[in-house]
C-alpha cells in the first residue's frame, strides 16, 4: 500500500500538494478534536478526585485508582438501567423492524392499490403531530403510564425508515417477484423467503438505528416511567451526569459534603466510560452497512 | 398508480375502476391485512388521535370530563402566549439556536466530505471515518455530561485557557456550547451521505479534468460539486423544515438555572408548562403554534427551492 500512496501523492502538482497538506491538517485537527476530550475523560476516570482537582491529569500511576469504577459497577441501579435499556432496545428493534419492513413492501409495489392514500396518511405525520400533551393524555388513557409499552409501541412504525426500506426494495429486480407469482408463492412466502434475504444491508441499517435510537434516548422514559425499577440506563445517567445526584449508595459512606461532591464528580468520568462502552464496541461492526443504508435513504428524500 | 396490475383477472371491458380495485384487494388481501395493517393502526392511534387532541389548545382542559366535555375558550391560550413578555424571548431563542445551528452545522459535514475525498489511501480514509463517526453513538445525556465536565470551572477547557469560568451558567455561552457540541457529535456522521454522493462522481470525469490540468479547486467546482448539489439541496430543505422542531433532549440536558435567558426554547417551555405545571391547554397551544410555524416554513422553503431548482422540489 505504502508505495502506491506515495506515487499517488507524487503525481500531484506542487500547488495541489500544498493544498492536500492543508486538507490533511484540517482533517487531522478535527480528528484530534474528537479524540482528545475522550482520552482526557478516560484518563481522568482513573485518577483520585483530589489529585485531579489539584493537579489535573497525571501519569504518576501511584495516584491512579479504580475506586470510581468499583463504586459505579457495584451500584445496583446502573445494572437495572443496563438491563432495562437492553430489553427495551431489543424489543424496539424487533418490533419496529418487523412493522416497518412489512409496511414498506406493499408501498414498493407499482401495482399496489391505495398506495397514494397510504402515502399521504404517512407523510402528513412527518410534518404535523399532536404534540406533547395530547400524546401524553393518550398514553395515560391507555393505562400505559409506568409501562414500558409507552416507550416501545408508539415509535414502532417509523415513516422515514419505511421510505428507506421501500426505496431499497424497489432496487431489487422484479423478475424475482414474477417468478414467485408463477410458482404460486403467497405474498408472505415471497417476502420472507426471497425478498428479505437479499435485503440484509437495509435490515442491518434500520435495526442499528432503532437499537441506537432507543438505547440513547431519554425523553419518553422521563415522562412515562417513574418507577426506578423500570427506568432505562439513560435516566440513571441523567441523575448522575446532569443532575449530579448519584445513587445515595455510591457516595453515602463519605463523611463530609465536600468529599461527597468530589466523589460525585469522579463518578461521572467512570459512568461515561462504562455506559458508552457497549455501543463503542458495537458500531465498527456495522460500518460496512452505513453507506448502502444511508444512500438508500438519500435517493428519494 | 391506478393502472391495472398484470395479475388482475377481472374482465377488461365493462368493469368499473371500483370493481377492479375490489378484485385486486381480494386477490392481494395479504398485502393489506398482514403487511399494511400494523403500521396503519399504529399511525392512526399514535399520530392521528393526538392530532385530534390539539382541540385541547382551545379549551380549559379538565381531565375528568375529557376533551369533549371541557370548557371551550377559543384562542385565549394563544393570546396569553403571544402577549406574554416571554413569548418573544422564547421564540428568539428557538430561532437563533436553530438558525445559527444550521449556518454552522450544515456546511460542516459537506466540508468534511470534500476533505475526506482528498485522501488518496482508501484504508486511511476508512480509519479516519471510523473515528469521525464515533461521537454519533454517544447518547445525548452522555454528550451533555461530557460537555458539563469539560466546561466546569476546574475542567479541561479552563485548564487549557488558564481561567476558571463557569461556562454552564453563562447565558451568552449556551448557543456556542450547543452548536459546537452538535458539530463535534454530528458532522462526521452527517458527512456519510455526501461522501457516498461524491463516490458516485465518475472517476473518469475527475481523471479527465486532471488531464486537462484542473487543480483541486477546479476539480471540486466542475466535477465534485455538481455530483452532490442535489443531495445538498434536499438536505437543506429538510434542515430548514425542522428549524422549529429543534431537539428538546439536548437543550433540556444543557439547561441550568442560570443560563435560562438563552437556553429556554419553545419545546422545553411546552414540557415545563404542560407536564410540570399541568397547564395542559396552554402547553398544547404553544406546541401547536410551533408546529404551524414549522409547516409554513417547510412549504415556503420547498416552493423557493422549486423556483431556484428548475421546478424540482422534494414534494
Amino acid at each position: 500500500m505504502q508505495p502506491k500512496k506515495k506515487s499517488e501523492f507524487a503525481k500531484q502538482t506542487t500547488g495541489d500538494k500544498i493544498l492536500l497538506v492543508i486538507c490533511y491538517c484540517i482533517l487531522g485537527a478535527f480528528v484530534i478534536a474528537i479524540v482528545f476530550p475522550i482520552i482526557y475523560i478516560i484518563l481522568s476516570s482513573f485518577i483520585d478526585p483530589v489529585t485531579l482537582q489539584n493537579k489535573g491529569v497525571t501519569f504518576d500511576f501511584s495516584q491512579w485508582t479504580l475506586t470510581a469504577y468499583e463504586r459505579v459497577m457495584s451500584n445496583a441501579q446502573i445494572w437495572v438501567g443496563f438491563k432495562n435499556a437492553l430489553i427495551y432496545s431489543i424489543v424496539a428493534t424487533i418490533l419496529g423492524g418487523v412493522i416497518t419492513l412489512l409496511a414498506a413492501y406493499p408501498m414498493s409495489r407499482p401495482d399496489f392499490r391505495g398506495k397514494g392514500f397510504f402515502n399521504v396518511i404517512f407523510l402528513i405525520t412527518m410534518f404535523f403531530g399532536g404534540g406533547l400533551i395530547p400524546t401524553y393524555l393518550l398514553i395515560n388513557n391507555l393505562g400505559w403510564l409506568d409501562s414500558p409499552l409507552a416507550i416501545v409501541v408508539p415509535c414502532a412504525f417509523n415513516v422515514w425508515n419505511m421510505i428507506i426500506a421501500r426505496t431499497y426494495y424497489q432496487g431489487i429486480p422484479r423478475d424475482l417477484q414474477e417468478a414467485a407469482d408463477i410458482d404460486g408463492a403467497t405474498e408472505m412466502d415471497y417476502f420472507f423467503k426471497i425478498l428479505l434475504p437479499v435485503c440484509t444491508p437495509i435490515i442491518a441499517t434500520i435495526s442499528m438505528w432503532n437499537f441506537v435510537g432507543m438505547w440513547n434516548s431519554y425523553f419518553d422514559a422521563m415522562i412515562y416511567l417513574n418507577d426506578p425499577a423500570k427506568q432505562p440506563l439513560q435516566l440513571v445517567l441523567r441523575a448522575i451526569l446532569i443532575q449530579s445526584q448519584p445513587e445515595p449508595g455510591m457516595v453515602s459512606d463519605m463523611q463530609s459534603t465536600a468529599e461527597r461532591a468530589q466523589l460525585a464528580e469522579l463518578l461521572k468520568y467512570a459512568t461515561i466510560i462504562i455506559s458508552s462502552l457497549p455501543l463503542m464496541i458495537m458500531y465498527p461492526f456495522f460500518q460496512k452497512y452505513f453507506d448502502s443504508g444511508i444512500m438508500a435513504g438519500a435517493v428519494k428524500g | 398508480m391506478s393502472k391495472p396490475s398484470a395479475n388482475t383477472l377481472a374482465p377488461r371491458s365493462g368493469s368499473s375502476k371500483m370493481h377492479n380495485t375490489l378484485v385486486y384487494v381480494r386477490q392481494h388481501w395479504q398485502l393489506y391485512l398482514l403487511f399494511m395493517l400494523p403500521a396503519f393502526v399504529l399511525t392512526i392511534v399514535f399520530r392521528y388521535i393526538p392530532m385530534g387532541g390539539v382541540l385541547i389548545a382551545f379549551e380549559n382542559y379538565n381531565p375528568f370530563v375529557g376533551v369533549f366535555g371541557s370548557e371551550w375558550v377559543g384562542f385565549s391560550h394563544f393570546q396569553r402566549f403571544l402577549s406574554s413578555p416571554d413569548f418573544l424571548s422564547y421564540l428568539a431563542n428557538t430561532l437563533k439556536l436553530s438558525v445559527f445551528g444550521l449556518l454552522w452545522g450544515f456546511p460542516a459535514p459537506i466540508l468534511l466530505a470534500f476533505l475526506l475525498n482528498r485522501i488518496l489511501n482508501k484504508k486511511t480514509k476508512q480509519k479516519i471515518q471510523l473515528v469521525l463517526y464515533m461521537p454519533n453513538f454517544i447518547s445525548v445525556i452522555v454528550l451533555c455530561g461530557i460537555v458539563r465536565i469539560l466546561l466546569s470551572p476546574t475542567g479541561m477547557v479552563n485548564m487549557l485557557l488558564g481561567t476558571n469560568y463557569n461556562f454552564m451558567t453563562m447565558p451568552q455561552a449556551f448557543r456556542t456550547i450547543y452548536i459546537a457540541s452538535g458539530i463535534w457529535q454530528g458532522a462526521g456522521w452527517g458527512s456519510i451521505i455526501y461522501t457516498a454522493a461524491l463516490s458516485n462522481a465518475s472517476k473518469d470525469l475527475i481523471e479527465a479534468a486532471v488531464i486537462d490540468g484542473a487543480n483541486i479547486f477546479q476539480q471540486i467546482k466542475t466535477v465534485e460539486w455538481p455530483a452532490i448539489k442535489d443531495t445538498v439541496m434536499i438536505q437543506f430543505i429538510m434542515a430548514v423544515g425542522n428549524i422549529m422542531s429543534i431537539g428538546f433532549e439536548k437543550a433540556y440536558a444543557l439547561q441550568t438555572d442560570l443560563n435560562m435567558a438563552s437556553s429556554e426554547i419553545i419545546s422545553t417551555y411546552v414540557y415545563k408548562k404542560g407536564l410540570i405545571d399541568g397547564d395542559y391547554g396552554f402547553s398544547t397551544a404553544v406546541g401547536l403554534f410551533n408546529t404551524v410555524i414549522n409547516v409554513i416554513l417547510l412549504i415556503s422553503m420547498n416552493s423557493i427551492v422549486k423556483k431556484m431548482n428548475e421546478g424540482k422540489g422534494i414534494y
